[in-house]
């Protein structure tokens, strides 16, 4: 077993092997390293080639049509090609979007470009468990909703929302649905025929291809038209301008199609191993899940281990490579937006740990992980005084704090 | 983020770490920070009848950094009388422990812990 442990695969994965080796065969002479827009000779036309098998493999993940594919540099171009693209063609219309306040940056930090530009946004609370519900957003739907952006699995807790509803209450409505796939595809089933939804975007490398990478969907019946917010040689039908990475593109292809091949014996391994996880830590006092259980990607889960700081417990942990939600690492000293936003009080977002285990986690690893981890909580605990004050019965919310 | 070597030494064999008897009438309690924050210390002195500081603990809750700085402030203040101890400031914690800008508030916490377990001990015995 190699140390450190890799325990955060929604931050990215290691690229495949099998995907690597494919990817390399598009980079130098003796290879595929044409540009796929030249006409004129066959270096071109063979790096097209590429292109378009990588485009019908992607296609075929989520049932759509291979023309449905715009390729971008990865999930966070591809969010803000949905989502300003849209409400910069359909802003005639309306100017209200509706997006929910657990989602990525990628999402929130391009809808707040928008408020800036005149377009008002409203943000979904989802419950306690992270979900939102289709009640609430059709309860938010106004005359001139242009736009609704929801993520389909939520990065920092792994839930997984109700996209199927959504989309048949945006389709009702005539609203344009756009959702961040990022950390879904290829872990739950994606059937656009099935789910109503107008965009969607892809990133290669959570899911074991290369990073810098993406896709954007977008729907071709009902036809969706986006403005385009990168400006040059008019590619992908002039809605994403740049020359195609044709290495990148086949080796998102690639992993995309082994993905859609294994996926559901990969699904039944990482739900092994993470309930293996969870029961080898739950027995201890003070431990809380964050977000649903019933409805979350096999590889998630994020852990509150009250009365530790989650920092501090990423520390203790240094042979695990894992992500906390305390955001003691960052100039606002602010915790996860995502804990708050689901109700959860700054002490237990400050003592989050977020595991995601993958492709190559194995059993052993979870065993040591587990071992290690119940070892640090109890020396932490052992040096907080909140966990003193817990074990004598005091409640610490009844103690008047000096915020600093 | 990379820590110090000193804060990591401080943290993986923290100095100190443990309780005395609040109510006893020569210990000195501080408590700082809030829980929301993300850091809360817990600082003991045991003064001696000449205002001698001759044995100190700790207890915290929050990140490396700050476990660090309160382990720091245990070692430095013993043998210290109370008025020398007070004059333990956060950029001496800093410096020692080489703590980033966005680590300063750790710092900032020690000391006010230090000036709090006095300020308790002249309370308790005025």
């Amino acid at each position: 077993m190699k140390l450190p442990i890799y325990l955060d695969y929604s931050a990215t994965t290691p690229v495949d092997p099998r995907v690597a080796a494919i990817m390399m065969k598009y980079l130098t002479m003796d290879g595929e390293f044409g540009n796929p827009a030249s006409r004129s000779h066959r270096f071109g036309w063979q790096a097209e080639e590429a292109v378009d098998v990588a485009r019908e493999q992607i296609a075929d993940l989520i049932n759509a049509d291979s023309r449905e594919i715009v390729f971008t540099s990865g999930a966070t171009e591809s969010n803000n090609l949905a989502i300003k693209g849209a409400a910069h063609f359909y802003g005639k219309k309306g100017k209200h979007i509706i997006t929910a306040k657990t989602e990525h940056k990628a999402v929130l930090d391009t809808c707040r470009q928008l408020e800036r530009e005149g377009y008002e946004v409203t943000y979904l609370e989802p419950g306690s468990d992270g979900i939102v519900t289709p009640e609430q957003l059709k309860a938010a739907l106004r005359e001139d909703t242009v736009l609704v952006s929801l993520m389909h699995v939520n990065n920092e807790i792994g839930v997984i929302q109700d996209i199927a509803a959504f989309g048949e209450i945006c389709r009702a409505n005539k609203v344009v649905l756009h959702v961040d796939a990022a950390q879904s595809a290829g872990k739950i089933e994606i059937d656009v025929q099935n789910m109503k939804v107008d965009l969607i975007s892809f990133s290669a490398h959570k899911i074991y291809g290369p990073k810098g990478i993406g896709a954007l969907y977008v729907s071709r019946k009902p036809r969706i038209r986006l403005e385009g917010q990168m400006h040059g040689g008019g590619h992908e039908r002039g809605m994403r301008s740049g020359t195609l990475p044709t290495h990148q593109i086949v080796a998102m292809g690639e992993a995309f199609r082994i993905a859609k091949e294994e996926m559901v014996e990969e699904n039944e391994r990482l739900l092994k191993l993470r309930t293996r996880l969870l029961d080898g830590v739950s027995d201890m006092e003070e431990v809380y899940v964050n977000g649903s259980m019933d409805h979350r990607i096999a590889g998630n889960i994020n852990i509150s281990f009250n009365y530790v700081e989650g920092e501090s417990l990423v520390m203790a942990l240094k042979d695990l490579a894992v992500s906390s939600g305390s955001a003691c690492t960052s100039a606002s000293l602010e915790p996860s937006y995502v804990l708050r936003a689901i109700g959860r009080d700054d002490e237990l977002a400050h003592s989050s740990i977020r595991f995601s285990i993958g492709r190559f986690t194995t059993e052993e690893e979870i065993d040591y992980a587990i071992k290690i981890i119940r070892e640090n909580i109890g020396k932490l605990r052992d040096m907080s005084p909140l966990w003193d004050m817990y074990k004598e019965g005091i409640d610490i919310n009844s103690i008047e704090w000096s915020h600093h | 983020m990379a820590y110090s070597e000193k804060v990591i030494d401080h943290y993986e064999n923290p100095r100190n770490v443990g309780s005395f008897d609040k109510d006893d009438k020569s210990v000195a309690t501080g408590m700082v920070g809030a829980p929301a924050c993300g850091d809360v210390m817990k600082l003991q002195l045991k003064i001696d009848d000449n205002g001698v500081i001759e044995d100190a603990k700790f207890k915290t809750y929050g990140c490396g950094s700050a476990i660090a700085s309160s382990s720091l402030v245990t070692e430095w203040v013993k043998g210290k009388t109370l008025d020398e101890a007070a004059s333990i400031t956060n950029t001496q914690i800093t410096a020692e422990l080489a703590l980033p800008p966005v680590k300063i508030h750790c710092s900032i916490l020690a000391e006010d812990a230090i000036k709090a377990a006095i300020d308790d001990y002249k309370s308790k015995n005025a």
